[in-house]
């Protein structure tokens, strides 16, 4: 059984905001110095579902958990820490304008990677990038495969060709299930993800690594990258916050809490 | 290429025969548009026993109301959606949809985006008309920064946060025409089966969304027993209880609490951020908020740059006085 994971490498989402820069003229990121990238949270947390389904299914088991990544040319990031996890081997589409193509774009490139590797019989993707927050990619990939998708899973499982997905509500759960082929979003609540451990690091180094560019795929120019976006960028931009904290002041918590509570009577709250 | 260019179609969920805050939001923001670009403000439901939705759309603010009412539409289910929402969007021909970010918006709005062959901008803030063209306004990079879209084919598709617009003051006598359409739907076409669902109990509280005071708790609570301090305070002021996600994925609370970028939007009169530090990714959900006031030991937390008033100091301490001081001024 194939899984393949969709993996995108970012700057560290949980930079202190201090630290984080924007160039508004070229509306592009401004990389920190000497801040290695990462895999995307819920990206590292669809590796952890891919390998929770192959631990269930024994160590004989026939599942070959393949990442894929579109970053520019020699970006390994992702794929080394997707590897060091257990992923067996690693696919990196080169696409030169990648981050600046959009969703649209992404997801039509993905989907034909997904459909030259052959036979797949899941895919994974985190639930959003932790970048731009779109939350688009996954479902055009399933969209253009014309496979079901099932958004937002806490478990996967797999029986006999079903996948069987716990799917998170603002509320509560629900449990949505699906032949295969098809496509699971991962949803933060899918908890912890292992470590990489020393066996798996060393390991990794050998896996195999395909480079492919957009023409082993068979899409042209015409198809991916600025050519294909069908948006447009017009400003990025960091808000300004101009909100002068004032504060309240005591000897003791309960003079501190009275002054709170005489201010929200005075905004007529209580 | 065709452009389509007959105004805003808006996707109104319903629960009961009752359109959600954020359905009613996003007719405002659509009037606004069609204010300055021309054309009309479509709505649709989905939905059974919608018999009152049309009237009350009408008079929020729907030029025309689209009713899909089927007991099938009962629960939401995106698969089973899209065959009709793609017909209606190609008849109706609207420059811009506007759907709901919300669980069943995020699920349906991409897929729908695919099928007609657009581009799709998620948790949209703002929209504005410049040039005759939809500028959509959204958070990104866990929300420290901003970004704004423009599409290259139409309809421009949209989901919009909820609280970031407001909804009109009704009125009844608005004039409105409401249909009621029938579904083209194939059952057999859908391919997910939902086999359970299960809600956590709704425990009697105010909701979250519509409440006016939002107790926000984190990891500075020092573990689950906050939360019971933080609820005996939201009972006495009539408020609700979130929390940061931290404090969710620790199971001191329960996971709906979650207030952020993945998890719910509040903007309340006041937000009270208890032991909160204030990332980005949770300011996401709350930083539309009235005012803002931290409870936090560290000076130099993050949140204090959002904040109205501060307050340096222990949560284990200032919220149980903060319980007395309530009581004695509603005494
Ligand atoms: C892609 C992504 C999405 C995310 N989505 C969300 C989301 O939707 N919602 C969300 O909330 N988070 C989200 N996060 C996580 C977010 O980045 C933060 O990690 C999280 O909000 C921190 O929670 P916290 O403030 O409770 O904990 P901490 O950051 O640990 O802060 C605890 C605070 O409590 C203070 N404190 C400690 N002791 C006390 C005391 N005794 N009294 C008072 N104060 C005290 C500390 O000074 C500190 O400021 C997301 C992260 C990522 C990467
Ligand atoms: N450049 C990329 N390479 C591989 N996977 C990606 C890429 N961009 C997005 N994805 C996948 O699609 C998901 C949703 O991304 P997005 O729609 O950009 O928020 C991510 O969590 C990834 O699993």
């Amino acid at each position: 059984m194939k899984i393949v994971v969709c993996v995108k490498q970012i700057q560290n989402p949980e930079i202190p905001p201090a630290q984080f820069r924007i160039d508004e003229e070229a509306k592009v990121l401004i990389p920190v110095s000497g801040l290695s990238p990462v895999l995307s949270p819920f990206d590292e947390q669809a590796v952890e579902a891919a390998l929770r389904i192959r631990d269930r299914a024994g160590e004989d088991s026939d599942i070959e958990i393949t990442v894929v990544t579109i970053a520019s040319k020699g970006a390994r990031a992702a794929i080394k820490a997707a590897l060091a996890l257990g992923a067996d081997n690693a696919i990196l589409l080169s696409e030169p304008t990648f981050d600046g193509s959009g969703g649209y774009v992404t997801a039509r490139n993905l989907a034909e990677t997904i459909r030259a590797i052959g036979d797949v019989d899941l895919v994974l993707t985190g639930r959003q990038a932790a970048d731009w927050d779109a939350g688009v990619v996954g479902l055009g990939v399933a969209e253009i495969l014309d496979i079901p998708a099932i958004t937002f899973a806490r478990d996967v499982q797999i029986t006999d060709g079903v996948v069987t997905v716990q799917r998170v509500l603002q509320d509560g759960i629900e449990t949505v299930e699906a032949d295969l082929p098809a496509l699971v979003t991962i949803a933060n609540e899918l908890g912890k993800v292992r470590h990489a451990s020393m066996r798996e690091t060393m390991r990794a180094a050998k896996k195999p690594v395909k480079e492919w560019m957009p023409e082993d795929i068979g899409l042209d120019e015409a198809q991916v990258g600025s050519s294909a976006m069908r948006y447009n960028l017009e400003r990025l931009y960091i808000p300004v916050n101009d909100i002068e904290c004032e504060f309240i002041g005591g000897s003791t918590p309960a003079e501190i809490a009275a002054t709170l509570a005489q201010h929200m009577r005075e905004e007529n709250l209580i | 290429m065709t452009e389509n260019n007959n105004g805003v179609l808006v996707v109104v969920e319903v629960v009961g025969s009752q359109p959600i805050d954020l359905g009613l939001e996003m007719l405002a923001l659509a009037r606004r548009l069609t204010d300055s670009m021309g054309g009309t403000v479509t709505a649709v439901a989905f939905g059974t026993g919608l018999e009152t939705t049309g009237g009350i759309l009408t008079a929020y603010g729907a030029d025309q109301v689209l009713i899909n009412d089927n007991a099938i539409f009962a629960n939401f289910h995106a698969e089973a959606w899209l065959p009709d929402l793609s017909k209606i969007i190609a008849e109706v021909a609207p420059a811009i949809v506007l759907i709901g970010h919300s669980e069943s918006g995020t699920d349906l709005a991409p897929r729908l985006a695919f099928r007609l062959d657009v581009d799709v901008a998620t948790g949209c803030e703002s929209i504005d008309i410049i040039n005759g063209r939809a500028h959509m306004t959204r958070g990104c990079f866990g929300g420290l920064a901003r970004e704004v879209v423009t599409f290259t084919k139409t309809p421009a598709l949209a989901t919009i946060r909820s609280k970031t617009q407001e909804a009109l003051s009704p009125m009844m006598e608005r004039a409105g025409e409401v249909k009621q359409v029938s579904s083209i739907l194939d059952v057999n076409s859908i391919r997910t089966r939902v086999v359970g669902r299960e809600r956590e109990k709704a425990d009697g509280g105010v909701k979250m969304e519509s409440a006016k005071i939002v107790i926000g708790g984190g990891l500075g609570l020092g573990g689950p027993e906050g939360f019971k301090t933080l609820n005996e305070i939201a009972e006495l002021v009539d408020g609700a209880v979130g929390a940061s996600r931290a404090a969710c994925d620790l199971d001191w609370c329960p996971r709906s609490y979650q207030i952020g970028l993945s998890g719910r939007t509040v903007a309340p009169e006041l937000y009270l951020a208890v032991g909160i530090s204030g990332a980005s990714h949770h300011m996401a959900g709350c930083g539309n908020s009235k005012t803002i006031v931290s409870v936090n030991s560290d000076p130099n937390a993050e949140i204090f740059k959002s904040s109205r008033f501060g307050i340096v100091g222990k949560s284990q301490e200032i919220m149980p006085a903060l319980v007395e001081e309530i009581r004695k001024l509603k005494a």
